[in-house]
C-alpha cells in the first residue's frame, strides 16, 4: 500500500496552485463476494491523460463508476476539481458532478441527431450559446457536416467522435473513457486513438482512459495506473512502469517477463546464467532475489557445450522469439532479429545485454535498495 | 419495513455486477408504494380469510366445489396439453397440405373468449338447438342425449378456447431448440423418433409447463363461462357467496381457497420445469427438418388441424356472424341502440384508463430500477406484477375488502361516510382491480423496451447533467415508445375482454360490452349477444396477430438460416 502512495505524486503538481482535477483517497468499494476496489489512492493533476490498465475484473471499471458517481464508495474520499463529491457524509449524484463519460459502445442517444446529442448536456445554457458551443465542438471533432445525421447513420469512428464531443460539451473537469476504442476495427483504431488524444490535449482536458491493451496504455498516457485484484499496483510514467515495474504482476502484465532466482552478493547480481550485472549500493549485502528478464534484454549465442538449449521458435516478422530451456528446467525468452533463427535443440549460452539494469524482486515487490531485514540467508546457486 | 436506510444506500444485488446507479430515494419509494398498493387487496383477503376461520360455517357444498374445480382444471389442462401439444407437434415435425397456413390460423381460437364460445356451443347443442332438434325429429322425442350443461361440456369448451397457450409455447420451444442438441443426438446414433423423444421433448418440457400453467390459471379465474354449464367451481362460489350474502368472511375464506389453487398451479409449474434452465446457446436454430406426410396420414393431419380450428374459431364466429346479420337485417336500427353504444363506450373508457395507468406505473417502476436501487426495489418491482397470477375473484373480493376496511378506519377517524360510495358507486374499484391484474403484461413490454436501452445510455445521460426526471422524459420515455404502444394495446384489449372482475365490482347500472354479452347469453338471447361478442372477438384478434408476428419473426429467422445451412 505504501508503495502506491509514493508512486502517486503529491497533489497539485500539474498547474501551480490549482487543485488536482481528480483525487482518490483510500477509496474502497466492496461487493458481496469478491470484486471491488480496495483503498485506492490517486491524484491526477489538471491536464493529464492517465491510462488505467489491468486484467478484466481488476476493478478499473469500478473505479471509473465510483468517480462518475454511478457507485457509492464504502470508504474513502473522492474530489473532482477540489470539490468533495464522495466521502463518509457527502455524495454528489452523477448529474451534479463535473465528470464526462465516453463508453465503449459510445452510448449515443439513438433518437437524437448528432447536434442534439452534443447539446444534451448544455440544457442550462441560453439557446444562442448552446448552438455556438455545439458548433465549436463539432468543428473540433471535424463532424460539423454530419450535425443533422442520426447515430445509426454514422460509422463507428464518427460515433466515437460524437461521443467525445458530447462528453466535452459541458466542460467537465475530468473525462472518463471506458475502453473507447475496443469496439472499433483494428484498422480504424489507431487513427481514432490519435485523434482522440489530440482532441483531449488540444482542449487541455484531464482524462482517465481505461484500457486492457498494454501498448495503448503505454503510448497514450502521460501516466499509467496498473490495477490488479482491486488495488493499484503501480502509478507512474510509462517508462518507469515498463522499465522499473514495482511488482511481479506489473512486470509480467506490462510486457513479457521471465523470472529467475538470483543472488546479490557484494553488489554482484548472479543467477543461473552467470553474472547479470552489478548492483551499485548493495556492496554490503548478500540477498536472495528474483531477477526480471525481458526478452529484448536476453542475448543468445550458439555454443555446442552450453547447458541451455532452444526449446521453441516463434517467427513474428521483424523479430523472432526464442524460448530457451535452462539447465534447471526454467525457461527464458529472447527476441532475436529476423535473420537469426536457432533451430529447436540448439545449445546456446544465455547472457544479458550489456548495460541492462534488471528489476529485482523480493517476494512480489521490486526492490531498489538492499532490504533492511535481509529476507533470506543466501543460498549458493 | 426496515428498509428506509437500505433504500437510500442500497446494497448491490447479489449476482449482478453491473448496476445502473446508486439509487434515488424518491423513485425507490415509489416502487415500494406501488408494490404495497398492489399487494394490499390480496394480503387483505389472506388475512381476513385465515383470521375468520371457524367464525362462519363453510358452504355445504364446499367439498363438491373443490372436487369440481380440480376436475375442471385437470380436465382442461389435459385437454389443452393433448390438443395444443399435439397440434404443435404435427405442424413442426411434419409437412402436410395447408400446413403453412394452419400453423398461424391455429392460434385464432385465443381470440374467442370462453364465455363467448360457451354460449355459441350451448346454442348449437342445448335442448333448443339444431342438433337436439334434429335428433328428436329423427329418433323421436324420447331420444337420450347427454346433458349439455355439464362438466365435460365445460371442459370441452374451455379446452377449445385455451389450447393455443400450450400450442404457442410448445411451438416456440420446438422452434427455438438449437440444432446442436438434435444433431448431437442423431450423430450419437439415435433415430429421428428417439431423438425427438429423448432430447426434443424433454427440452420442451419447461415451455409445456408454462403453457399448461397459463391454461389452468385462466380456467381457475373464470366464473362466467362455467355458470352457463352449471359447473360450481370455487371461483363461482366466491362470486355467488358475495352476491348472495355480502358476507366478507365467507367470501374471503373461499377466496383463500382459490388462491391456494393458484399457488398449487404455480408450484406445479416450478416442479415440472425442474431445475432446468434450458437456455440454449449457439446453433442456427435449424432444429430437425420436418418429415413430409403423404396420402391418408397427410389428409388426417390436415383434418385434425381444421377440426380444432373450426370448433374453436370458424364455427362460433360463423354462427355469430349469421346471428348478427340476421339482427341487422331484421332491424337496422339495432346498431344505433343507445345501450350498445353506451356499453361499448363504458368498456373502452375503463380499458383505456386502465391501460394508461398500467403503462405509467410500469414506466415509473422500470425507470426507478434503472436509477438503481438494489434488492428492495427489484423485489418490490417483482411484487407489482404478481396480480396476473391471482384469480379475478380474489382480486375483486380483495379490493372490496380493502375499501371496506379503509371506510371503517376513516369513519373511526371522524370522516362521516368514509370513502363514501367510491367502490360500490363508481368504477374506481374496477380500475384498481384492473391495474393489479394487468400491470404484469404492461410491465413486461415496457420493461422489455427499457432493457434494450444499454446502461451506458443512462449513465451517459446522468454524467451529462440530466437528473432522473429529465432522463425519464428525454431518454427513457422516447426510447421505450414501442413497448409503451404495445403495452397500451394489450391492456386495452385484455380489459375489454375481462369479465369476472367487472361482474364482481361493477356499480349498480354500470354495464360493459363483456357483461352485456354475458347477461344476454345467460337469458338465452343469443342473437342479441352476437354483435357485442363479435366486437370483442374482433378486438381480441389484434393481440393474437401480434403474438403470431413475434413467433413468426423468430421462425423466419430460423428457417432462412436453416436454408443457408443446407
Amino acid at each position: 500500500m505504501t508503495a502506491q502512495m509514493q508512486s502517486a505524486p503529491p497533489a497539485g503538481t500539474g498547474t501551480a496552485g490549482a487543485p488536482p482535477a481528480l483525487t482518490l483517497e483510500g477509496v474502497t468499494r466492496h461487493y458481496g463476494s469478491s470484486r471491488g476496489v480496495e483503498s485506492l489512492d490517486l491524484a491526477i493533476p489538471t491536464g493529464e491523460l492517465v491510462t488505467l490498465i489491468g486484467p478484466s475484473g481488476c476493478g478499473k471499471s469500478t473505479t471509473l463508476r465510483l468517480v462518475a458517481g454511478l457507485e457509492r464508495p464504502d470508504a474513502g474520499r473522492i474530489t473532482v476539481a477540489g470539490e468533495v463529491v464522495a466521502d463518509r457524509s457527502r455524495f454528489v449524484n452523477p448529474e451534479n458532478r463535473r465528470v464526462g463519460l465516453v463508453f465503449q459502445d459510445h452510448a449515443l442517444f439513438p433518437h437524437l441527431s448528432v447536434a442534439r446529442n452534443v447539446a444534451f448536456g448544455l440544457d442550462r445554457l441560453p439557446r444562442a450559446e448552446r448552438r455556438k458551443r455545439v458548433g465549436d465542438l463539432l468543428d473540433l471533432v471535424r463532424l460539423a457536416h454530419l450535425a443533422d445525421r442520426y447515430p445509426h447513420e454514422l460509422s463507428g469512428g464518427e460515433q466515437q467522435r460524437v461521443a467525445l464531443a458530447r462528453a466535452l460539451a459541458p466542460r467537465p473537469a475530468v473525462v472518463l473513457l471506458d475502453e473507447p476504442f475496443s469496439s472499433l476495427d483494428e484498422s480504424l483504431r489507431a487513427q481514432v486513438r490519435r485523434d482522440t488524444v489530440a482532441t483531449l490535449r488540444e482542449t487541455g482536458t484531464t482524462g482517465v482512459l481505461v484500457t486492457h491493451d498494454q501498448t495503448e496504455a503505454l503510448s497514450v498516457g502521460t501516466r499509467v495506473v496498473v490495477m490488479h485484484n482491486g488495488v493499484i499496483e503501480q502509478a507512474d510514467v510509462p517508462e518507469k512502469v515498463f522499465e522499473q515495474p514495482a511488482t511481479r504482476f506489473v512486470a509480467s502484465f506490462m510486457g513479457d517477463a521471465d523470472f529467475l532466482p538470483a543472488r546479490v552478493h557484494r553488489a554482484l547480481l548472479t543467477c543461473e546464467i552467470g553474472i547479470v550485472s552489478t548492483v551499485p549500493g548493495w556492496a554490503d549485502s548478500d540477498v536472495a532475489v528474483d531477477v526480471v528478464l525481458r526478452p529484448h534484454e536476453v542475448a543468445l549465442r550458439a555454443e555446442p557445450n552450453a547447458t541451455a538449449h532452444v526449446s521453441g521458435v516463434e517467427y513474428h516478422g521483424a523479430f523472432v522469439l526464442h524460448h530457451v530451456r535452462l539447465a534447471s528446467g526454467r525457461t527464458v525468452r529472447s527476441w532475436q532479429p529476423h535473420d537469426v533463427r536457432h533451430p529447436v535443440g540448439t545449445a546456446v549460452t544465455v547472457t544479458v545485454a550489456a548495460g541492462t539494469a534488471p528489476t529485482l524482486l523480493v517476494g512480489d515487490r521490486a526492490v531498489t535498495t538492499p532490504p533492511r531485514n535481509a529476507p533470506r540467508p543466501p543460498v549458493l546457486p | 419495513m426496515t428498509d428506509t436506510a437500505a433504500l437510500a444506500e442500497p446494497r448491490p444485488p447479489r449476482r449482478r455486477y453491473r448496476t445502473y446507479g446508486v439509487g434515488r430515494p424518491a423513485w425507490s419509494t415509489l416502487v415500494v408504494v406501488v408494490a404495497v398498493v398492489v399487494a394490499t387487496p390480496v394480503l387483505a383477503v389472506v388475512v381476513d380469510g385465515l383470521g375468520s376461520l371457524g367464525s362462519t360455517t363453510p358452504p355445504r357444498d364446499l367439498i363438491p366445489m373443490i372436487l369440481t374445480t380440480l376436475a375442471l382444471m385437470l380436465g382442461v389442462g389435459a385437454g389443452a396439453l393433448v390438443v395444443g401439444g399435439g397440434l404443435a407437434w404435427l405442424v413442426t415435425a411434419y409437412r402436410f397440405p395447408l400446413r403453412d397456413l394452419l400453423v398461424w390460423l391455429l392460434v385464432l381460437p385465443l381470440a374467442v373468449p370462453a364465455y363467448v364460445l360457451g354460449f355459441v356451443f350451448l346454442s348449437v347443442f342445448d335442448v333448443a338447438g339444431p342438433v337436439q332438434s334434429l335428433l328428436r325429429t329423427v329418433f323421436g322425442t324420447d331420444v337420450w342425449v347427454p346433458e349439455v350443461r355439464s362438466l365435460p361440456a365445460a371442459i370441452l369448451v374451455m379446452t377449445l378456447s385455451l389450447y393455443p397457450y400450450v400450442y404457442l409455447m410448445a411451438r416456440s420451444a420446438l422452434i427455438e431448440q438449437s440444432s446442436g442438441t438434435y444433431d448431437a443426438a442423431r450423430t450419437l446414433g439415435s433415430t429421428r423418433g428417439q431423438a425427438l423423444r429423448r432430447v426434443v421433448l424433454p427440452l420442451a418440457r419447461p415451455s409445456l409447463a408454462a403453457g399448461l400453467a397459463l391454461v389452468m390459471m385462466e380456467t381457475l379465474t373464470d366464473f362466467a363461462t362455467v355458470q352457463y354449464f352449471n359447473v360450481q367451481t370455487v371461483s363461482v362460489g366466491v362470486y355467488l357467496v358475495w352476491k348472495g350474502t355480502f358476507d366478507f368472511h365467507a367470501a374471503t375464506q373461499l377466496a383463500v381457497l382459490v388462491l391456494l389453487f393458484a399457488v398449487a398451479v404455480l408450484a406445479a409449474e416450478r416442479a415440472l420445469r425442474g431445475r432446468a434452465r434450458y437456455h440454449q446457446q449457439g446453433g442456427r436454430r435449424q432444429g430437425f427438418s420436418p418429415e413430409r406426410l403423404r396420402g391418408a396420414p397427410a389428409w388426417a393431419a390436415t383434418a385434425a388441424c381444421v377440426a380444432a380450428l373450426s370448433a374453436g374459431f370458424l364455427i362460433p364466429v360463423g354462427q355469430l356472424l349469421i346471428w348478427a346479420f340476421g339482427q341487422i337485417a331484421a332491424d337496422a336500427g339495432f346498431l344505433a341502440d343507445p345501450r350498445f353504444v353506451e356499453y361499448l363506450a363504458n368498456s373502452l373508457l375503463v380499458a383505456m384508463i386502465t391501460a394508461v395507468a398500467c403503462v405509467a406505473v410500469s414506466l415509473g417502476v422500470g425507470h426507478a430500477i434503472r436509477m438503481g436501487g438494489g434488492r428492495v426495489v427489484s423485489f418490490a418491482a417483482q411484487l407489482t406484477t404478481f396480480g396476473y397470477a391471482v384469480p379475478g375473484a380474489v382480486i375483486g373480493i380483495g379490493v372490496l375488502l380493502s375499501f371496506a376496511t379503509l371506510d371503517t378506519a376513516l369513519e373511526r377517524a371522524g370522516v362521516p361516510g368514509g370513502t363514501g360510495l367510491i367502490v360500490t358507486g363508481s368504477v374506481v374499484g374496477i380500475l384498481y382491480a384492473y391495474v393489479i391484474r394487468f400491470l404484469a403484461p404492461a410491465y413486461q413490454s415496457v420493461g422489455a423496451s427499457l432493457e434494450k436501452i444499454t446502461p451506458a445510455i443512462t449513465s451517459s445521460a446522468l454524467s451529462l447533467g440530466a437528473g432522473p426526471h429529465r432522463i425519464l422524459r428525454r431518454v427513457h420515455l422516447p426510447l421505450a415508445r414501442p413497448g409503451v404502444a404495445v403495452a397500451l394495446m394489450l391492456v386495452v384489449i385484455d380489459a375489454v375482454k375481462e369479465l369476472p372482475i367487472v361482474l364482481l365490482l361493477r356499480p349498480f347500472g354500470f354495464t360493459t360490452a363483456s357483461v352485456w354479452v354475458y347477461e344476454l347469453a345467460r337469458e338465452n338471447f343469443w342473437e342479441k349477444a352476437s354483435l357485442p361478442a363479435l366486437v370483442i372477438v374482433a378486438a381480441a384478434i389484434i393481440p393474437v396477430f401480434v403474438l403470431v408476428r413475434q413467433t413468426r419473426r423468430r421462425e423466419v429467422h430460423g428457417t432462412t438460416s436453416g436454408k443457408e445451412g443446407q
